[in-house]
C-alpha cells in the first residue's frame, strides 16, 4: 500500500507531523489573537513531540508535552486570556520599521544557512539511526549518560536553576506595610474558644 | 505542645475523618424520602396554593372590585377592570392573575374586605400552553365553585384566630 | 468461554487483508476497553446521586427502572435531544471543540492502563510518564471552554482551573516520583509487579504520606469537590461550561466521570498492588484459599480486584463530595504549594533512603536494577 506515495509508513506520519508543526509555528506568529496563537504553539509542541516519539526519543517527547504543553503554555494561556490586547496600535509603524526588519531577516537567514548548510548536515553526514529492539529504554539510557558521564553538568544545570527559583521568589517577595491579607493558616487553626465568649449574665431588672 | 497538639491534628487530618464518619454514619441511617405521589406529607388549612373567587351562598360573586388586592400584590400579578352593572352595583369585568408573577404571599386574601380572592389548598396544577397559568375571572370563579366546601370550612378552622 | 471468544475474535481478523489486520486488532481492543468504560461512567453518576443521597439521608433517583437503574439512560436522552446553544461572539471552533478536548486525554489514558498479568492495550516503557502528560492535557478543554464562550463566569472558571491544576500537578508529580523510587521503573505493569504479594507488600504502607498526596491532588486535578472551585456554582453559577447545555455538556460531564476513573485506577495501580488480591502471598492460608473451587478464584489475583480498588477509590471521591465545603481559592494553592509539595519532598528523601537500605518486605527485591 505504502509503494504507491513511494513512502514508508514512518515516513509518511513524519510528513504529516513535520508540516503540522511548520503550519503551526508559522500560525503562531501570524494569527492575530494571542490566545489563539498560544493554542497554536501547544499544536506545534505536540507534532514535535510526535517527531521526537519517530526517532524513539519517548522519554523527551512526553517530557515536553508533560512540560512545555501541561505545565508552561497553561501558564502562558493564564496570562494571555487575562490580556485585552488592542492589535492596533501594536501595527502603528509596520511600513516603517519593514526595511530594517527585512535587512536583518536577511542577514540572519544567510548566517544560520552558513551554519546548517548541506556541507555539515546534509543528509550524508548522518547516517539514519538504528532501529531498537523492542525492550530498548530511552528513559533507562538517558538516565544513565546523564548521572554518569554527564553528571557535574546536570548538577550544575540543577543548581542553576535553583538559583534561579530563588532569584524568582526574592525578586517579588516584598513584604509590604500596611496591607491586609488573610493567614489560611492562622484561619485554619482557628477554634470556638478563640473566637467565642460565652457570657453568662443575671437578667436585669426593668 | 498545644502548637503541636493542633498540627498532628491537621496532618493526620483528624477533623476531616471526623467528617467522613458522620456522612458515613448517616448512609446506613433511616431515609425520610416520602414517595410524592403515592405518599403525600400532612397539609395545612392555611396553605397558600391557587387562587380562587369565591360566591355567596346564593351564588352572588363577592368581588366588590374594590382593587384593594392588585394594591398591595407586591409582585404586580393582580389586573383588576371594574364597570357597572345593570343593577347598580360595581363588579369587575376582568380579574387577571398572573400565576408566573405570583409569589403565593396571601397578602390579597388579607386585603379583600369581603373574602372573595382566596388561596386554596390545590398545588398540583401546571401550563401546556400559553395562557394556562393566567388566571381569568372564569377561571378563578370556577375554581372557587369547585373548592366551595374545602374554602369554608378551612375558613371556619382559622375564624377564632382572626 | 474466555478462550473460545478470544479464537473467533482471531479468526475474524485473520479473515481481513494483512494491511488492516494491526488495525483491525488495535481498534478490537480499544473498543473491549472502552464499551466497559463508558459503561462504567454511566452508572457511575447514577452511583454519585444515590450515594450522595443516601448520606442525606434520601434516597436517590429511584422512578426510571427498578430502583432507578435505568437513570442514566434516561439522563442520556434527554441531553442527546437537547439544543446545543452556542453563544453569540463566542468561537464556534474552540467551543465546540473544548468538550472533546476534555473527554479525549480522559480515555487515551487507557492505553498504558494494565488490567492484569499481561492485559493492557499497550505495554510501553515510560507508561508513567505518558499518564502524566495525557491528564496534564486535560486542563486544557477546561481553559479553552471558558475562553471561547464569551462569558465572565465561565473565564473565571477557566482561571481557577489552571492555576489549581498547575499547582496540583506538581504535588502529583511528585508523588509519583516516589512510585518510580520504589519500584524503579517507569512501566505500569513492572509497578504492579514490584508490588507482588500480600496487602503488606504495597506501596501504599511505605510510602502512605504520598498516597494521601496523591489521591488528594487527584481529587483536585479532576475539579471534584471539595476542590470544585472551577465549577463554584454558589458563586460563578457553573463556571467553565455555564454556556453549555446538550450534548456538549454531557461530553464535561462524562468526561469528569471518565477522570474520576481513571485517577482511582492510577491510584489502585501505584498504591494498591493493581490486580494482586491482598490475601496473596500469605503462605499456607492464602494457597488452601485459592484452592477451593469458584470461591478460590474470587480471592485470587485478578482483574476484579482491580476492579474493587477502583470502586474503593471512586466511594472516597462520592463520600468527600457528601461531606466537605468547598475550599476556598486561596487554601487551596496554600494547600497545594506550603503543604503537599514539602510533605512530598521530604517523603520522597524517605523513601530514597528505605530503597537504599533495602528494607523489607517493599525494597529487598533489588529494585534498583
Amino acid at each position: 500500500m505504502y509503494e504507491l506515495i513511494g513512502l514508508s509508513g514512518p515516513q509518511i506520519v513524519f510528513y504529516i507531523f513535520s508540516s503540522m508543526l511548520v503550519i503551526s509555528a508559522l500560525m503562531v506568529i501570524t494569527v492575530r489573537n494571542p490566545v489563539r496563537a498560544a493554542l497554536f504553539l501547544v499544536l506545534a509542541f505536540f507534532s514535535a513531540s510526535a517527531i521526537w516519539l519517530l526517532l524513539e526519543a519517548e522519554f523527551l517527547a512526553i517530557t515536553l508535552v508533560l512540560v512545555y504543553v501541561g505545565a508552561v503554555m497553561v501558564l502562558f494561556l493564564f496570562v494571555v486570556m487575562m490580556l485585552d490586547i488592542n492589535m492596533v496600535p501594536l501595527q502603528e509603524g509596520f511600513t516603517r520599521y519593514l526595511p530594517l526588519g527585512l535587512a536583518i531577516a536577511v542577514i540572519i537567514v544567510f548566517e544560520l544557512s552558513l551554519v546548517l548548510g548541506p556541507e555539515n548536515f546534509g543528509l550524508e553526514k548522518f547516517a539514519a539511526p538504528a532501529a531498537h529492539t523492542a525492550d530498548y529504554s530511552n528513559t533507562k539510557a538517558i538516565g544513565s549518560i546523564l548521572y554518569t558521564d554527564y553528571v557535574y553538568p546536570f548538577e550544575v544545570a540543577a543548581v542553576i536553576l535553583l538559583v534561579a527559583i530563588i532569584a524568582a521568589i526574592a525578586l517579588t517577595f516584598r513584604r509590604r506595610v500596611g496591607t491586609k491579607t488573610q493567614k489560611p493558616e492562622e484561619q485554619v487553626a482557628v477554634r470556638r474558644e478563640d473566637r467565642v465568649r460565652l457570657v453568662k449574665m443575671k437578667a436585669e431588672k426593668r | 505542645m498545644k502548637f503541636l497538639g493542633k498540627y498532628l491534628n491537621s496532618l493526620f487530618l483528624f477533623e476531616l475523618l471526623k467528617g467522613l464518619r458522620l456522612t458515613g454514619h448517616y448512609f446506613f441511617g433511616k431515609k425520610f424520602t416520602v414517595f410524592y405521589p403515592e405518599e403525600k406529607t400532612p397539609q395545612s388549612h392555611r396553605f397558600r396554593g391557587l387562587h380562587a373567587l369565591r360566591r355567596y351562598p346564593n351564588g352572588e360573586e363577592r368581588c366588590i372590585a374594590c382593587k384593594l388586592c392588585e394594591a398591595v400584590c407586591p409582585a404586580l400579578a393582580i389586573t383588576i377592570d371594574s364597570a357597572q352593572r345593570e343593577d347598580g352595583t360595581r363588579r369587575t369585568t376582568r380579574y387577571d392573575i398572573d400565576l408566573t408573577k405570583c409569589i403565593y404571599c396571601g397578602f390579597c386574601e388579607e386585603a379583600c374586605p369581603v373574602d372573595a380572592i382566596v388561596e386554596t389548598r390545590e398545588f398540583e396544577y401546571h401550563g401546556e400552553q400559553r395562557g394556562d397559568l393566567l388566571m381569568t375571572k372564569e377561571k378563578l370563579l370556577a375554581h372557587g365553585d369547585k373548592c366551595e366546601k374545602d374554602l369554608a370550612s378551612d375558613r371556619s378552622r382559622d375564624a377564632s384566630y382572626r | 468461554m474466555f478462550e473460545l471468544i478470544l479464537t473467533i475474535w482471531q479468526d475474524a481478523i485473520a479473515l481481513l487483508p494483512d494491511v488492516l489486520q494491526p488495525f483491525a486488532a488495535i481498534i478490537s481492543k480499544i473498543v473491549v476497553i472502552l464499551m466497559p468504560l463508558i459503561i462504567c461512567v454511566a452508572f457511575l453518576t447514577l452511583a454519585e446521586r444515590k450515594i450522595i443521597g443516601y448520606m442525606q439521608v434520601r434516597i436517590g433517583p429511584n422512578r426510571v427502572g427498578p430502583r432507578g437503574l435505568l437513570q442514566p439512560f434516561a439522563d442520556t436522552f434527554k441531553l442527546m435531544f437537547k439544543e446545543i446553544i452556542i453563544p453569540s461572539n463566542s468561537n464556534k471552533f474552540l467551543f465546540v471543540g473544548a468538550p472533546l478536548i476534555t473527554f479525549a486525554p480522559a480515555v487515551a489514558a487507557w492505553a498504558v492502563i494494565p488490567f492484569d498479568e499481561g492485559m493492557a492495550l499497550s505495554n510501553i516503557n515510560a507508561g508513567l510518564l505518558y499518564v502524566l502528560a495525557i491528564t496534564s492535557i486535560g486542563v486544557y478543554g477546561v481553559i479553552i471552554a471558558g475562553w471561547a464562550s464569551n462569558s465572565k463566569y465561565a473565564f473565571l472558571g477557566a482561571m481557577r482551573s489552571s492555576a489549581q491544576i498547575v499547582s496540583y500537578e506538581i504535588a502529583m508529580g511528585f508523588a509519583l516520583v516516589g512510585v518510580l523510587i520504589a519500584s524503579g521503573s517507569l512501566n505500569m505493569h513492572e509497578i504492579v509487579v514490584a508490588q507482588k504479594g500480600s496487602v503488606l507488600n504495597w506501596f501504599a504502607l511505605p510510602l502512605f504520606p504520598l498516597f494521601m498526596v496523591y489521591f488528594i491532588s487527584g481529587v483536585a486535578e479532576t475539579n471534584r469537590a471539595p476542590f470544585d472551585v472551577a465549577e463554584g456554582e454558589s458563586e460563578i453559577v457553573a463556571g467553565f461550561h455555564v454556556e453549555y447545555s446538550g450534548m456538549a455538556f454531557a461530553v464535561f460531564f462524562l468526561a469528569e466521570y471518565a477522570n474520576m476513573i481513571l485517577i482511582s485506577a492510577l491510584a489502585a495501580i501505584m498504591f494498591l498492588g493493581g490486580w494482586y488480591s491482598p490475601l496473596a502471598g500469605l503462605g499456607v492460608v492464602s494457597d488452601t484459599l485459592f484452592a477451593l473451587p469458584y470461591i478460590g478464584w474470587a480471592f485470587d489475583s485478578g482483574f476484579h480486584w482491580l476492579f474493587f480498588k477502583i470502586a474503593f477509590f471512586l466511594l472516597m471521591f462520592l463520600w468527600f463530595r457528601a461531606t466537605f465545603p468547598r475550599y476556598r481559592y486561596d487554601q487551596i494553592m496554600r494547600l497545594g504549594w506550603k503543604v503537599f509539595i514539602p510533605i512530598t519532598i521530604v517523603w520522597l528523601l524517605v523513601a530514597g533512603v528505605m530503597v537504599l537500605a533495602e528494607i523489607p518486605p517493599w525494597f529487598d527485591k533489588g529494585g534498583l536494577s
